[in-house]
């Protein structure tokens, strides 16, 4: 039986590493091909089970837990009670912050997850490095701050105050003043990309690529005043929630969303995306909180409440705040998501934003009297890979990864759903030629534009009323010929078709001379 | 800012402790606990919960290293869900390593002058690696000493064009050919005495013999070599006349070949249009193949010593099975004109030819087309190449009485590398192969800067080849379906096997 168990976990070890099914060859005809294939394949196979087998020398931490004895539910846990229960290096990083003068508090974490900015409503910024827990800098800008987050590294955060986003150095030095931005309400920053995306008080999309400064994209939402956005980890695509319940997608390089999905009834409030790129988490003032499978487009689950804020974590468990309450959501083997953790602050408190420390297992959360960090067994990563995110990280190792991370900077362009898509070959998808009803439906249209059309009214007699039904006839009539010419084409082409490609019709002597690209 | 603050708000639970206290097992390391808080409440509330909880924690010592002359710790996951997008970044990587391999490709390395008439013929001693002889047109036999590009001895005797050089099995003795109708052999000096001229005699014998020798090539494993003139004749070292002459048909035989898996086997190519295979072991000649063109030269796969490519006068290559030569295995096209010598890698995977159109081609075993291209302003027509025995280097010996040294790998790096540079060439290659089929990689790695003279040849050529299908097509369409068969190119060049 344990041999079994033993089998069983490796094969699901090795199914992660090798990233998907193998190719079918059997279907392959061109052997030299085959062969090749063959011994790739045999290569990745290999490789998987290396990785697998390693992975008991070189997962060397252990990940966090929670475990009721008897009928008890994890949600009873209060913060204290496990706190009573853990080594005195992790109660360190259960802290409450209390800063109640300077606005709402929202936060961002690096990627290693070692420090954090945090920046108060009326102007108040920190960067503090949570292995110390001191504050790197500390500064008030005096003006009101609506968003802050990290880029690349710990070194520079870019802060969206009241008209303008700036960057500011480690130090507070203010390096640069970005103004095409606008009056920005919430920052994302693409780190495969070095892009800052920005959404402002109009719905505008910025993105802005901040090794060279140029601005790569400037659109339109057209869908009004947004203020949640959030990027997809998995394929750097940015999200944007509107009030009319629609959530789009988007990325850099076209004016047009990528996707358009109606997802509530009322304003969406908050979206979420889980690591693995195929859940979406969004609530919305219609007090529900949907989570939806992004292959299908379908929401999996709905559950009732209210969310001002989410945030999924590196393991997939699900933060939801409103008021002064927070709950920790997280899948069992029945793949739904049902209430692991609460926490309820006091009652003055308002949360503004809930954040999952990476490689951590504590959920940061921005409210209005500070900020409080609280211990959630089981929702961090427990082992990093250091050429990734290190959070014992060297200035020196910090310098080199920098140069490193900017060698494999990904252009815009690779921005698109399903990354898996690049080194695969296009289907090539074949122009559908439009039903006659559709056909019936644009000629309709276009008639009904062209009888709409207002002709400008003339002087000095010249817009007489026969002149204008006539102008007015003209215009139904050019609307009209245009459809005409399309048929005419399609029948001259049918019959050319015809002509050439029936060899059976043709005389014996024609017939080796029937072309061989037929279209 | 202030300081941290205990948020005293938090829900608090009651309960009472039972004997289940202080039961720790250790192999679990987990605490088993029950705690107990007085806290004064109106209702008083006594449960009891037992829970079991583990947080992540990490020691710092654990990812820092103790002392500054430590090497950094590192901790590696190869999970895939912490590297998202990691194909457009291997994609990213590939374009890079492209455009960083085309930055780096500098393969000449140097020219070895000192002849002063056009080289004739290159050989290598299979038992030293840094030492390769050259023979001119004029008769001046010299060693030269590839890392110093510095001629070690010579070898003066012959009276006219040297033809053919070998090297003996045991790499102790040279012997050279030509069309003074001699066959001479000379002592080859140990690595370590170099420098050292006329010390003493190096010939160690001279053989003259009828007629005028086109080439000669020594068994891999054996005692005898073998010329080609006339016939081909099968010599001893120590006799004087040859021990053994084949012949089959009245023309020259103009190369020679012996067969590197197989001592006995040779194959021959003659100005008749053939190539032969003779066995050592039985007095009469195995099979002949007659093609349509002349081939100037072959060479066996040392890997596979089945198969044997020719390098052909109408500029192609053919990879032939000795066993079944109705076809060729491979055809090779990308000269645009006459190929005059073909080594193989030791490797068995690539093979080099330099032809009349001064360039020097790499190409792959199986492969139709050239991976690579050499070529100078300066190398004029290649008559002759090798392959250096450690498979880095291609020497190449031409009209303009150079040879030249190539790299074998264009953008390699020479010299001493650290495992860490390896690694990274390594993984640089790889990522390349797997992306080298998308366009903007494709067309990176393809670039070649060609000689306008061959760049406009090969174009002329594939419109004459185009014609000739088109036309070719039009009078299969024209004439009754089957009266023109359809023949493969692997087929097409061959007029005949001959028992």
């Amino acid at each position: 039986m344990e041999i079994h168990d033993v089998s069983d976990e490796l094969e699901i070890k090795v199914k992660k590493y090798q990233r998907g099914e193998g190719a079918d060859l059997e279907s392959l005809k061109d052997k030299k091909l085959k062969g090749q294939l063959a011994n790739k394949e045999d290569l990745f196979k290999k490789s998987a089970n290396a990785a697998a087998k390693a992975e008991k020398w070189l997962m060397q931490t252990e990940e966090g837990w929670l475990e009721p004895d008897g009928l008890e539910k994890t949600w009873r846990f209060s913060q204290q009670s496990i706190a009573n229960e853990v080594d005195v290096a992790s109660r360190k990083n259960q802290f409450d912050l209390v800063l109640p003068d300077l606005g709402p508090y929202t936060l961002d974490y690096t990627s290693s997850g070692r420090y954090m900015v945090s920046a108060g409503r009326k102007g108040h910024l920190a960067i503090i490095d949570l292995h110390t827990l001191k504050p790197i800098k500390d500064m008030q800008v005096r003006e009101t701050v609506r968003d802050a987050v990290f880029l690349h590294n710990e070194l520079f955060f870019a802060v969206a105050q009241k008209k303008y986003t700036y960057i500011y150095n480690r130090a507070g030095t203010e390096l640069h003043c970005l103004k095409e931005h606008g009056a920005v309400l919430k920052l994302q920053f693409l780190k495969n990309h070095f892009l800052l995306s920005s959404i402002n008080k109009f719905g505008h999309l910025h993105y802005q690529d901040i090794t060279t400064g140029q601005m790569i994209g400037n659109y339109r939402s057209g869908l009004g005043r947004s203020d949640v956005l959030q990027l997809n980890p998995y394929n750097s695509v940015l999200t944007s929630g509107h009030s009319g319940g629609t959530v789009s997608m988007w990325k850099s390089t076209s004016s047009a969303p990528l996707v358009k999905m109606l997802c509530h009834r009322g304003p969406v409030t908050a979206i979420a995306f889980h690591p693995n790129g195929h859940l979406m988490a969004t609530a919305g003032m219609d007090k529900k909180l949907k989570i939806w499978d992004l292959r299908k487009y379908e929401a999996i689950q709905t559950l009732p409440g209210l969310a001002k804020s989410l945030d999924f974590s590196q393991k997939g468990m699900l933060a939801a705040s409103t008021g002064s309450f927070v709950q920790v959501l997280a899948t069992s083997d029945s793949q739904d998501y049902s209430r692991y953790m609460i926490h309820t602050m006091a009652k003055g408190y308002q949360v503004n934003k809930v954040l999952f420390r990476p490689y951590e297992d504590v959920l940061g959360i921005g409210h209005s009297n500070g900020l409080s960090s609280i211990l959630i067994p089981g929702s961090g990563e427990p082992n990093f890979d250091s050429w990734v995110a290190n959070p014992y990280e060297t200035s020196k190792q910090r310098r080199e990864k920098e140069v490193r991370v900017l060698l494999d900077k990904l252009p815009p362009e690779s921005i698109m759903l399903d990354p898996t898509q690049i080194g695969n070959l296009r289907n090539t998808k074949k122009k559908e030629k439009p039903t006659q009803q559709e056909t019936e439906a644009e000629k309709a249209a276009a008639i009904a534009a062209a009888k709409n059309v207002p002709l400008k009214k003339k002087t000095k007699g010249r817009s007489k009323p026969s002149k204008v039904t006539r102008k007015k006839q003209e215009g139904i009539e050019q609307a009209k010929r245009s459809f005409v010419e399309q048929n005419k084409e399609d029948g001259v082409m049918k019959k050319k078709q015809k002509r050439m490609t029936d060899p059976s019709e043709l005389p014996v002597a024609l017939q080796p001379f029937v072309s061989r690209k037929t279209t | 800012m202030a300081s941290p603050v205990w948020d005293n708000h938090l829900p608090t639970q009651l309960c009472f402790t039972t004997e289940r206290i202080g039961v720790f097992q250790p192999f679990l390391a987990t605490a088993y606990s029950a705690f107990h808080q007085n806290v004064v409440d109106n209702r008083l509330q006594i449960k009891l919960i037992i829970m079991r909880v583990k947080v992540i924690s990490r020691s710092a010592d654990e990812f820092t290293r103790e002392r500054s002359n430590d090497l950094q710790r590192v901790s590696r996951n190869y999970d895939p869900k912490l590297r998202p997008q990691e194909k457009a970044v291997e994609y990213v990587r590939a374009l890079n390593a492209a455009k960083l391999d085309k930055v780096f490709a500098r393969p000449f390395i140097g020219a070895m002058d000192g002849h002063i008439d056009a080289i004739s013929s290159i050989a290598k001693n299979p038992s030293h690696l840094k030492g390769i002889f050259s023979a001119s047109m004029d008769g001046d036999i010299r060693l030269w000493d590839i890392a110093s590009r510095k001629t070690v001895c010579q070898y003066p005797g012959h009276q006219g064009a040297v033809r053919g050089l070998t090297v003996s099995t045991d790499g102790r003795v040279l012997v050279s050919c030509g069309s003074d109708c001699t066959v001479r052999l000379w002592r080859i000096p140990l690595a370590s005495g170099i420098e050292s001229d006329d010390s003493s005699d190096k010939s160690l014998a001279t053989y003259v013999w009828k007629n005028a020798f086109w080439a000669v090539d020594h068994q891999w494993e054996g005692n005898l070599f073998a010329t080609a003139g006339a016939q081909v004749d099968i010599w001893d070292h120590n006799r004087s006349q040859p021990v053994n002459n084949f012949e089959w048909g009245n023309d020259t035989v103009i190369s020679v070949r012996f067969n590197p898996g197989e001592p006995n086997i040779l194959a021959t190519s003659g100005s008749d249009r053939s190539i032969t295979i003779y066995d050592l072991r039985t007095s009469s000649p195995a099979r002949k193949l007659i093609m349509r063109t002349k081939t100037n030269s072959i060479a066996w796969n040392p890997m596979e010593p089945m198969n044997f490519t020719a390098a052909n006068e109408n500029c192609n290559c053919y990879s032939f099975d000795a066993r079944k030569l109705e076809e060729a295995k491979c055809v090779h096209k990308d000269h645009v004109s006459a190929v005059m010598d073909i080594d193989y890698s030791p490797t068995g995977r690539e093979f080099v030819t330099g032809s009349y159109d001064r360039t020097v081609r790499i190409f792959q075993y199986n492969g139709g087309h050239s991976r690579e291209i050499y070529h100078t302003k300066r190398m004029q027509r290649v008559f002759c190449v090798k392959f250096s025995c450690d498979a880095s280097y291609v020497i190449s010996g031409s009209d303009d009485t150079n040879l030249r040294l190539w790299k074998a790998k264009a953008s390699e790096q020479l010299g001493v590398i650290l495992p860490r540079e390896r690694k990274k060439h390594e993984y640089m290659e790889a990522v390349k192969n797997r992306y080298k089929h998308l366009p903007e990689v494709k067309r990176i790695l393809r670039h070649r800067h060609l000689p306008k003279p061959i760049y406009k040849a090969g174009l002329l050529r594939r419109t004459m080849a185009d014609a000739e299908k088109r036309k070719e097509e039009r009078r299969r369409a024209h004439s009754a379906p089957g009266s023109i068969p359809r023949r493969s190119l692997r087929k097409n060049r061959i007029i005949q096997e001959i028992e």
